[in-house]
């Protein structure tokens, strides 16, 4: 190929000097020879270069001025990691890294390593004791910027975390700090509280069954189940579904698993729809305890509902009366962040894995207006606070003048 | 099974083909279960004779002029029995029912419920089944005697005629908290069942406080008492609530040894009650001592 596209000499580019007799003979071939297919050839190479040009460019642009869009879904399979060159993105990192679990990775991102251990920064994440935490996975994150300078920044970050009972929220102020060309977080450790050795002795009271047996006459009388009985009921339509909420009480001795089944009939007795109370209710109840709940029919209108037919049962269950949980500082928050908020103290001795909040709201007449609940991320350690938050839709916010709220406690080591 | 019900059937059916003139067998119109009994034939020749009843299917071969026997392990099982004697083409039919033994021999006692509140009227049932030695209900009239002792030593005695085979009684649960025997007696038969007699709703709540360590208060009940003065089982859950200044604490706690004790923070003018259940106790306003 003889065509030189480096040559720049402007001579070799004159026309006037492509004298057919400077033409070498070998060249008979070449593209030279023909005139109108060499400028095809030269304009192919130029494009060529353009589009090179152009994708080093935007290379260089999608580096220097990264996507900054202030959510993102945690990707487990993202391996590529941006760098650091803006807040947002130090934050995205971290959090991305955490999204995988790759927590030595996450960590190593930090700006304040020095201020905990890795397994702290693990442990402030995942918690500890079979916590629901434990299980739960970063399932999506919005970073929300509140202050920026130009060597640090305060992102706010709020993370959406997946468990095995729905998703709950954690927000965290984490405070993004240049360090040179990269910009770092500062991960606002939450250290978990420890409690000091001690023996606690605990000698509540537990109840055993024995149940007839099979070789048992006919006639011997079983176990009475417990007496349960329903002391409120209130149906709403809400978003055009209805729901039934109420309260049941165990006014037997025993402790009693109860379960309430409800169905709507219509004005010719044919039902509507067959729920039961899943999980907005406090299954176990000790004697003279009151638990609410709450029923959602989806697809069902009040319209169309003639009576309600309601169904408490309870079995006779082995039960212990510990833990006692102290519900303290509860308090209804107003409007525009309506919601119910107060800390979970566990006054017995046993680590409490997973709790579960439900709260009853009331109207200025006793009515039930709501039924709502939370699980607590944190295990409940002795004498420990543990805060919970049980969100409030605005028109209930509106109505709802008293509470009640119980826990339920969930024990690793009992459930076999 | 099946070929008892199948035999059963074609006898039926035999029967009904059969003519009322044909001569019948002389079997007695009640048997009592498990006693021995013989019947005379009149047939001419070797014949057969088939039982079919409730639970029973006999074959007997019988020989002319042979009286047939039954022993006392034979029929047992009460009800309406149907007897053919065929030889050749004749055939002799009777029926005849097999009563219960006169003698009961054991009750089944059906006690319901078996844990009740205190002092309930009318609240704890007894109903008894009499029946003989082969398990058949014993039908004629019988005067079964239920007495319901108390873990006191006090004790309610009823007597009830059976209709049926069938006694039936309703006592009242005692005012006092304990396991009663509930016996059902006829003759020398007896049957007992055990009625747990539980402490009815706390009469009333009396709570106290005084200040605990670190910025809280201990609330501790009286021990709580039914009605009847029974004290109210461990277990039973009391919720202690605290209302301060919009933020309200609570507590449920269960008996322990008749009392209920927590602590809550110790927030000066806050209102603090106690419950079970329906029932409320009395309120305390905080002040500090």
């Amino acid at each position: 190929m003889s065509a030189d596209f480096l040559n720049t000499d402007p001579r070799n580019n004159d026309p006037r000097n492509n004298d057919p007799r400077d033409q070498d003979p070998r060249d008979v071939y070449s593209e030279n020879a023909d005139p109108g297919n060499a400028g095809r050839k030269y304009k192919g190479v130029v494009f060529g270069l353009i589009l090179l040009v152009a994708t080093l460019a935007l290379v260089a642009v999608g580096t220097l001025w990264p996507n900054q869009e202030d959510s993102g879904v945690a990707e487990p399979n993202a391996k590529f990691i941006i760098s650091a060159s803006s807040p947002q993105d130090a934050v995205n990192n971290v959090l991305q890294q955490i999204a995988r679990r790759e927590w030595d990775s996450a960590y190593e991102l930090l700006g304040n390593k020095s201020e905990f251990s890795e397994t702290e920064f693990k442990s402030d994440l995942m918690g500890e004791y079979g916590s629901l935490r434990s299980y739960a996975m970063l399932n999506q994150f919005d970073l929300q910027p509140l202050h920026a300078t130009a060597d640090q920044a305060v992102v706010r970050a709020h993370l959406l975390w997946s468990s095995v009972v729905g998703t709950f929220e954690d927000s965290r102020d984490l405070r993004v700090v240049k360090n040179g060309r990269r910009w770092e977080v500062n991960w606002p450790i939450v250290k978990e509280v420890r409690v000091p050795p001690q023996v606690i002795p605990v000698n509540y009271l537990r109840w055993d069954v024995i149940y007839r047996g099979p070789e048992d006459d006919w006639g011997a009388q079983d176990v009475e189940a417990p007496h349960v009985r329903i002391v409120a009921m209130h149906p709403v339509d809400r978003a055009g579904e209805v729901i039934l909420m109420g309260e049941l009480l165990n006014e037997d001795v025993v402790p009693a698993f109860v379960t309430v089944k409800a169905a709507l009939l219509d004005h010719n007795g044919a039902a509507l729809g067959t729920e039961d109370a899943f999980d907005k209710i406090s299954h176990v109840l000790l004697p003279k305890q009151v638990t609410p709940f709450r029923i959602d029919f989806h697809n069902v209108r009040m319209s169309q509902v003639d009576s309600v037919r309601m169904q408490p049962s309870s079995n006779l269950v082995p039960a212990s009366a510990d833990p006692v949980i102290g519900i303290e500082s509860q308090k209804l928050n107003p409007l525009p962040d309506a919601s119910l908020t107060g800390q979970l103290v566990n006054q017995s001795g046993q680590v409490v894995n997973v709790a579960h909040v439900i709260a009853t709201f009331y109207d200025g007449g006793g009515q039930i207006v709501w039924v709502a609940d939370q699980y607590p991320s944190r295990a409940l350690l002795p004498g420990t606070p543990v805060p919970f938050q049980i969100s409030l839709p605005a028109d209930i916010s509106n109505k709802a003048k008293t509470f009640r709220v119980v826990s339920t406690t969930y024990i690793s080591s009992r459930i076999q | 099974m099946t070929a008892r019900i199948l035999l059963s059937c074609a006898l039926v059916m035999m029967l009904a083909h059969l003519s009322a003139a044909q001569p019948e067998l002389r079997f007695p119109a009640k048997v009592e279960a498990g006693t021995a009994f013989s019947v005379p034939t009149s047939s001419s020749g070797a014949a057969t004779l088939y039982i079919v009843g409730p639970g029973d299917a006999l074959e007997r071969k019988v020989q002319p002029g042979e009286e047939i026997s039954f022993g006392t392990d034979d029929l047992h099982n009460a009800g309406h029995y149907l007897a053919v004697l065929t030889s050749g083409s004749s055939s002799q039919v009777a029926q005849f029912d097999v009563i219960a033994s006169h003698q009961p021999a054991s009750l089944s006692f059906l006690a319901k419920p078996s844990r009740l509140p205190v002092n309930r009227e009318n609240g704890i049932s007894g109903v008894a089944y009499i029946f003989d030695i082969f398990g058949n209900l014993v039908m004629k009239p019988e005067d079964v005697a239920f007495q319901l002792a108390e873990a006191t030593g006090g004790a309610q005695s009823r007597n009830a005629i059976s209709h049926d085979g069938v006694a039936f009684v309703q006592m009242n649960s005692a005012t006092k908290a304990g396991a009663a025997q509930f016996q059902a007696k006829l003759d020398s038969v007896h049957a007992t069942r055990v009625v747990e007699q539980v402490p009815g709703d706390p009469c009333s709540i009396r709570m106290t406080a005084h200040p605990g360590a670190g910025q809280r208060v201990v609330l501790q009940t009286d021990p709580v008492r039914d009605c009847n003065g029974n004290p109210v089982p461990d277990g039973t859950i009391v919720s202690f609530t605290e209302t301060y200044e919009g933020r309200v604490s609570t507590v449920d706690v269960p008996l322990k040894r008749g009392v209920a004790q927590t602590e809550l923070p110790a927030e000066n003018g806050a209102l603090i009650s106690a419950a079970a259940g329906v029932v409320l106790g009395n309120e305390i306003r905080w002040s500090g001592r």
